[in-house]
């Protein structure tokens, strides 16, 4: 009698497996995130692991990064911590089914998320010109030459591994808050979104030349237009609480990857005179 | 609805507690901030002590974010575990392939 009528309450609301004792006390989405954010702290593990290892055998290591540039990364890494605040309080917006509230608070988060974008773009761009690069890499993409004298053009010369490795751990950490930045968006304006993002698309990909480092977050942002769209049109759906935290987790753990990049690239190359 | 499932259901959308907590975590993950860049501008200690000093504060500063902002700390006992256990578990196989050849460059006296 009572498998029958759990049947029937099964049936009634098309939940298959919702009467199954949830494994870990939490609902599935959420278990799945933290499963993949597991998966993805082993990739930037394996990254730090290997900057790390490069600063230790590499004598002497270059200690480009003067006053200027630990005030700008400082500045960066407290809107980072800010948004994940703004996060928190998105979540309990949503906890409590305030509507109007989770929006403005994700787009709090959005903001910060796209000043840390903004204020790291800028510094690439600075690093690029005083002669930062990676030998061949920069040339292939069609930056702008960067200088061809001067201490960082040195250190690109002479001691490639920095360069390489703080692009490649920089830039990986910029694409994954990039990417947090759209699924915030989709989470508080679905559909509504996808406008937006377009004219954003369109105006990096036609205003900024292709020689400046603020042109190539575009293929970002156009990749992430067409899977917010197909993720929006193929399964429309109105996000709840839930959908709100298991976004917030992966915020979250941008903010987390964050608090080790900086201290080991940024305050381990410094040289404040 | 299953016992199982209200039990879920309260608690992921519960309150935990407070807001006035995760303020005071977000004060202290800036006041550790602070004091890694005072670290890096007076440069007090050689490089691999300052290495061994930053990552202490990192993990102190992921351990709140983890614990707070992630709500790993109000989660059951058996997926904290089980999530910190085996990515620590990966964490210590890397640094084992890595520390024999570490410790040598540290012993060669180049710092």
């Amino acid at each position: 009698m009572a498998e029958a009528t759990i049947e029937h309450d099964a049936v009634q609301h098309g939940l298959p497996g919702a009467y199954e004792a949830p494994l870990f006390g939490a609902y599935s989405k959420k278990v799945g995130m933290w499963l993949f954010l597991a998966s993805d702290s082993l990739t930037f593990g394996a990254l730090l692991f290997a900057f790390s290892y490069n600063r230790i055998y590499t004598v002497p290591w270059p200690t480009p990064f003067h006053a200027e540039s630990i005030a700008n990364a400082t500045i960066m890494t407290a809107c980072l911590l800010s948004s994940s605040l703004t996060m928190v309080l998105a979540v309990f917006a949503a906890q409590r089914g305030d509507r109007p509230w989770i929006r403005n608070w994700l787009l709090a988060t959005m903001i910060f998320g796209t000043a840390f974008i903004v204020l790291h773009g800028m510094e690439w761009s600075k690093l690029i010109s005083e002669g930062l690069s990676i030998p061949g890499f920069m040339s292939l993409l069609g930056v702008a030459k960067p200088a061809a004298s001067g201490e960082l053009a040195d250190i690109s010369k002479n001691v490639p591994q920095f360069p390489q490795a703080f692009f490649g751990l920089t830039a990986m950490h910029m694409l994954h808050v990039t990417i947090g930045v759209i699924y915030l968006g989709v989470v508080a304006f679905r559909r509504w979104f996808l406008p937006a993002l377009a004219v954003i698309w369109i105006a990096v990909a036609l205003l900024i030349p292709s020689g400046n480092v603020f042109h190539y977050p575009a293929h970002v942002l156009g990749l992430g237009l067409l899977v917010a769209a197909v993720i929006l049109f193929l399964k429309p759906k109105d996000y709840d609480a839930h959908d709100v935290e298991v976004c917030g987790l992966y915020w979250h753990f941008v903010d987390l990857v964050w608090m080790f990049i900086f201290p080991l690239v940024y305050l381990m190359s410094t040289k404040v005179t | 609805m299953t016992k199982d499932n209200e039990e879920l259901t309260m608690h992921d959308t519960a309150i935990h507690d407070s807001k006035g907590q995760y303020f005071w975590v977000w004060a202290a993950l800036l006041v550790l901030t602070a004091i890694e860049v005072a670290l890096g501008y007076k440069q007090v200690f050689s490089p691999v002590r300052m290495l061994e000093v930053l990552l202490i504060l990192s993990i102190i500063k992921s351990a709140l974010i983890i614990g707070y902002f992630m709500h790993l700390k109000f989660e059951t006992a058996l997926m904290r575990w089980l999530l910190v256990l085996s990515v620590v578990a990966c964490f210590t196989i890397m640094y084992f392939f890595f520390f024999p050849d570490a410790d040598r460059i540290i012993n060669l006296g180049v710092h």
